[in-house]
């Protein structure tokens, strides 16, 4: 058997990802340069590393078995965090419909588009937790502040999808319908909103899910629900009932997971 | 023709509407109603607000150099983490996808990876890693990676579910072993899908990393906690201002990869 390889003592070998080599050569120079110069000034301790692990140990066994006994705590806990969720999404996508039509290049003028992109730009760019330290400060501990952040959570994400959609909206039924004579909020009532609205819907529900997630977390820095729960227990060292709230908190993510994927998928 | 009003909605539909609004507004009225909220200072929010506002302006510019260079080792633990996230997702996609899994046990564990690590947000990765490693970015950068494996690894096995079994057959026909069908036949088709979430979750990471410092786990958000205890709201402002600058230029970046990738 006689092959090409063998005839003219040359293997096949994979083409590179990048053909140039100078080009190549120099990613993987700059990479590692970047890697050397990010792990030289982040000051790793090594030691510190190793000195971790029996701590590690000593947590980890002080968790297990979980500690579901302090239910009532635990029950309070999630159901204010559901509440609040619950609130701010419907607070939230009220307004971020508003504000995604104020970020529509195709239904209101220029400046106005602008100043809307840039609320939900804002809205989008800050963590939950950071707006909810804000809140907190500013109207005070408990659940209201995080009816209040996750509220502009919701803007940011919402707001930027719809004022998207919107955009794409078929203008013809806008012409149509402003063509009769309606004004602006008739043309909104009957033109656009007819589009958007299963778009809206389907991103509502999506937001609910979003927002559960980050109503367990926005109680660390004091803006109510579960969150301060599970803060408390750990500073406490109760490592076993942390674990149970966290055991209890993935369970109640997955549930409402499947549950707003299998609505969603029955409204489309 | 006289006395006929056009309606948008038959009496059905309306009827329909007017029970969901029913709903909905109950649903509201029970959460709120049941919730630990105090009144006066609701009332009292937007003139707090402003107040808060108020003090915040103008941002002070003092600490910059110290802001800049706390911005800088955000981005680092964003990147070693999301690097460190595909080290650990990469075999964790591996034995999740239905189609290369070596062993249904091995599939189940997988996917207990992925749910778990997705699940537990970061800030509470974080609290579980201070509370080991002590204070300090070794606990951010590993709270970040644990986070990320869960959703990385996700949408690598979705993508190795989809790959066309064609091209597995043909390596194999070839008598290439296992490690060779994954590099020559796997590999390439689901490079693209790969990097592509690699880019979306460094995006995101730059968010998260932010964040970390509230619980003492490194970057910019140490010194937003910081200037907040001391109510230096000046500062607050300003470093508000950084973090906006600092994820809306790691959005731009994370575009112009994905363009030039994909």
């Amino acid at each position: 058997m006689s092959t090409v390889a063998q005839q003219g003592g040359r293997r096949w070998r994979k083409p590179p990802a990048i053909a140039n080599p100078y080009a190549r050569y120099a990613l993987f120079a700059a990479v590692a340069a970047y890697l050397v110069w990010a792990v030289v000034s982040l000051e790793l301790s090594w030691s510190r590393i190793m000195t971790g692990i029996p701590r590690a140990i000593q947590i980890f066994s002080r968790a297990f078995p979980p500690d579901f006994s302090r239910r009532g705590l635990m029950v309070d806990g999630f159901v204010e965090s559901i509440q609040i969720a619950l609130v701010a999404t419907l607070l939230g996508v009220v307004l971020s419909l508003v504000l995604g039509i104020l970020a529509a290049r195709n239904v209101v003028p220029r400046a106005v588009y602008l100043v809307g992109r840039a609320i939900i730009s804002i809205a989008r760019s800050f963590h939950p937790v950071i707006v909810a330290i804000i809140f907190v400060k500013a109207v005070g501990f408990g659940p209201f502040a995080g009816i209040l952040t996750l509220v502009i959570y919701s803007i940011g994400f919402v707001g930027k999808l719809m004022a998207e959609a919107i955009e794409e909206i078929d203008p013809g039924q806008v012409e149509a319908v402003r063509a009769s004579g309606a004004g602006f909020f008739k043309v909104l009532a009957y033109a656009v909103f007819p589009q958007v609205l299963p778009r809206q819907v389907g991103l509502s529900i999506y937001q609910l899910d979003s927002n559960l997630r980050a109503s367990a977390i926005v109680g660390i820095v004091g803006a109510g629900g579960i969150g301060g729960t599970l803060m408390n227990s750990f500073r406490r060292f109760d490592y076993d009932f942390s674990l149970a709230i966290l055991i209890v908190m993935i369970v109640i993510i997955l549930i409402s997971e499947a549950l707003s994927a299998r609505i969603r998928g029955a409204l489309t | 023709m006289t006395g006929y009003d056009w309606q948008r909605f038959t009496f059905t539909q309306r009827m329909w509407r007017f029970i969901a609004y029913l709903a909905t507004v109950a649903v509201l009225v029970w959460a709120v109603s049941d919730l630990d909220i105090y009144w006066p200072w609701v009332k009292d929010a937007p003139v707090q607000i402003a107040d808060l506002l108020g003090r915040m302006s103008p941002p002070k510019l003092t600490d910059l150099g110290q802001i800049g260079s706390a911005l800088v080792e955000t981005v680092h633990i964003a990147t070693i983490a999301t690097l460190l996230a595909l080290l650990l997702a990469v075999p964790t996609a591996y034995i999740a996808a239905r189609n290369t899994t070596p062993h249904p046990v091995l599939l189940w564990v997988g996917r207990f990876i992925v749910v778990s690590t997705r699940s537990v947000n970061t800030i509470i990765w974080a609290l579980l890693f201070v509370a080991i490693f002590g204070p300090g970015v070794v606990a951010g950068i590993l709270a970040i990676a644990f986070r990320s494996i869960g959703f990385v690894g996700k949408l690598m096995a979705e993508a190795i579910e989809e790959i066309d079994k064609r091209q597995v057959e043909a390596i194999q026909a070839t008598g290439a072993g296992r490690a060779k069908v994954v590099l020559y036949g796997i590999v390439p088709q689901v490079l693209p899908a790969f990097l592509a979430v690699a880019i979306l979750r460094w995006d995101i990471n730059i968010r998260e990393s932010t964040v970390l410092g509230l619980v003492g786990a490194g970057g910019i958000g140490l010194i937003l906690q910081g200037a907040i205890d001391l109510f230096d709201w000046q500062t607050v402002a300003t470093v508000l201002i950084a973090i906006l600058g600092i994820v809306v230029i790691g959005e731009m970046v994370s575009a112009a990869l994905r363009r030039r990738v994909l």
